[in-house]
């Protein structure tokens, strides 16, 4: 099946958002990436061929953008701030904790595909750094004994009770 | 720990029938006092910011007594008297942006609700999107009204997946309450919201590059005029507006125009002010005040001083775009005019404090690491500059600098800020010429280490 057949409905919902097709561009590379964890040159023809666009007007946008894949990550795609409000307060320790942890550093992934490491900037969690996001969620003033929680729990369930809720900080007094 | 209970404490009081929100922090004297507006309903217990949590606390209703009750007109006029000015970084005055689109154009108009939130040290959109998203959508609501529009689209910056799945969820309730869709509560006024996410790019927080991302394009800013208010998403008329700003309507429209321009510091900076406190302080975090409060009450009151015993070295107001300042600075008031006056600028109100020992090259290097890294490369001084300031602060910061580099830092910046299409090129030199201006010495230090040990050697290419 291809990938505009296997997401029909999700895909008509979103061109149905747009007076301009290839507004929905953005989007549905999104969808694409869900799908296979990075955007297959493929789903890219496909998408061009759905907008009405040539495949290098939907590979100008997909280069301009940081948070496309255009090859395989890791199932946990780990992505750590290093501006400098987050390098303010250890950032840079985070990263060097990574690396010894995992073994890898920015732009490597474990031999198993499990852990990928990218070194970004500004991801809007200033006052909670140092930070970092895994595959969509935050993960806030890290430690390294959350770290290695963190790290734990992605192993054994996939999922951490450490990331961020909605956001709130300073936190309302609870009375 | 920072922000943790122990050093806050809060207490709600009813006067004149109405609840007011205090916040008190216990080791302050005295204690500052002032109502909360935007963070209200998020800092009490148990809100979840759910439809209904947020129709007990009045939510809707400064809608509900718009529509049908006021001309679109008259709701552009009472912004405009409320001096609100734009919460993203210019400080555009509202109303007055609202007036600029045609008044007898037939075609679509849109909005966008610029919840791109890229600047580093800005966090506050997040906690108004991810805590009170139906304040967000009232106000997305009713300043569609105003411009006559009946599409948004909120453009929320492609991390925040945890923001844009409760926003999502937001619309789909005020959806079905009839606040959001077709014929709004009966008026026969149509609004359609939409979530659309970007996918991390810095620039698409500057409004004609956010124009552009939506339509499907790279985020390359567009060259003004034509301005988005009459050339904007698909070539019409267009406002954007950030969370911020719009997160403030529906308090404007309930309490009046006049109620709004005397908080903070009327005439030019009114109301209040969510700013966003990063770095060496006890509590980080986002503290609302009444624009007009100096810096010092907002980082050794509210942000709690310094985390550890060293003085402050050095602060900046607005974001990593606003230059350098420091503790001579101190007692500056926290509103467009002053803060533009002490040679920096208010911006997107994201305050980072940096203690003593903490070196300001490398604070300037790694704000222009993100610079390289965000310049959209469109216009050639700030895609090929950011390049070669980069690599010459790399190579001071390495100890292998030499004096004539700083004339070559300084030169670079001249010919960068000013002369590309957007404001980008002057946020990336503020860093390095505001740090060279305070802190000079910092960089003599480091070339005259390396002409010491005659570590001089060519610096190999940056890549990208």
């Amino acid at each position: 099946m291809t990938f505009v057949e296997k997401y029909k409905d999700e895909i008509a919902d979103i061109l149905s958002r747009y007076p301009v097709r290839r507004s929905a561009l953005i989007p549905l590379l999104y969808v694409a990436q869900r799908d296979q964890g990075y955007v297959t040159e493929s789903a890219m023809q496909e998408i061009a061929h759905l907008l009405r666009l040539t495949p290098p007007q939907v590979y100008e946008t997909i280069t301009f953008y940081t948070m496309f894949n255009l090859k395989p990550v890791g199932t946990f795609h780990i992505q750590v701030c290093k501006s400098l409000m987050c390098a303010l307060v250890g950032s840079d320790t985070v990263i060097e904790w990574i690396k010894t942890k995992l073994g890898i550093g920015p732009g490597e992934s474990t031999a198993d595909g499990l852990f990928s490491l990218s070194v970004v900037e500004c991801l809007a969690a200033c006052g909670t750094g140092p930070m970092m996001q895994i595959n969509e969620d935050y993960y806030e003033q890290l430690t390294e004994n959350k770290l290695d929680r963190i790290l734990t729990d992605l192993r054994s369930t996939g999922t951490s009770p450490l990331k961020s809720g909605p956001f709130m900080w300073p936190e309302p007094v609870k009375t | 720990m920072a922000g943790t209970g122990k050093d806050v404490s809060s207490e709600t009081l009813g006067e004149a029938g109405t609840p007011l929100f205090i916040v008190r922090l216990a080791c302050n004297d005295p204690m500052p006092k002032h109502e909360l507006i935007l963070l209200k309903n998020m800092m009490q217990p148990g809100y979840t910011g759910s439809l209904a949590d947020y129709e007990k606390t009045g939510g809707y209703q400064a809608l509900r007594n718009t529509l049908g009750k006021l001309a679109p007109a008259d709701v552009t006029a009472i912004v405009r008297k409320s001096g609100l000015r734009g919460r993203g970084g210019a400080g555009f005055p509202t109303g007055v942006k609202w007036g600029f689109l045609p008044k007898d154009y037939q075609g679509p108009r849109y909005l966008c609700c610029n919840a791109d939130e890229s600047e580093p040290g800005t966090f506050k959109d997040r906690q108004l999107m991810e805590r009170d998203p139906h304040q967000v959508l009232e106000g997305i609501v009713l300043a569609c009204y105003a411009i006559g529009s009946e599409t948004a689209y909120i453009y929320i910056r492609g991390e925040m997946v945890l923001g844009s799945k409760i926003l999502e969820h937001a619309i789909g309730e005020a959806r079905a309450a009839g606040y959001i869709g077709k014929n709004v509560l009966g008026s026969g006024i149509n609004v359609d919201v939409w979530v659309h996410r970007g996918a991390g790019a810095y620039i698409c927080g500057e409004e004609t590059a956010l124009l552009e991302s939506l339509e499907g394009k790279r985020g390359l800013p567009r060259i003004k005029p034509p301005f988005p208010a009459t050339h904007g998403l698909y070539n019409k008329p267009t406002v954007v507006n950030n969370v911020e700003t719009l997160a403030n309507l529906p308090h404007i429209i309930t309490r009046g125009p006049e109620w709004f321009a005397a908080i903070g510091s009327p005439p030019k900076s009114t109301g209040t002010r969510v700013f966003c406190v990063s770095g060496h302080v006890k509590r980080p975090g986002n503290y609302e005040v009444p624009m007009g409060m100096t810096v010092r009450e907002l980082v050794y009151e509210y942000a709690g001083g310094m985390r550890s015993d060293k003085p402050l070295k050095a602060f900046i107001p607005g974001g990593a775009s606003a230059p350098f300042l420091t503790p001579a600075h101190l007692d500056v008031k926290l509103d467009f005019e002053h803060v533009a006056a002490a040679g920096s600028m208010l911006g997107s109100g994201g305050v980072t404090v940096m203690e003593e020992g903490t070196s300001m090259v490398w604070a300037a290097l790694r704000l222009m690491e993100f610079f390289y890294h965000e310049s959209c490369g469109k216009c050639s001084p700030c895609r090929e500059g950011s390049s070669w300031l980069v690599q010459t602060m790399r190579r001071i910061f390495a100890k292998r600098g030499r004096m004539e580099d700083l004339e070559t830092l300084l030169d670079l910046c001249k010919n960068i800020a000013g002369r590309t299409v957007c404001a980008f090129g002057d946020a990336e030199v503020a860093p390095i010429q505001s740090t060279l201006k305070h802190w000079r010495h910092e960089y003599v230090d480091l070339i005259n280490e390396a002409e010491a040990a005659n570590l001089i050697r060519p610096e190999p290419v940056a890549r990208r």
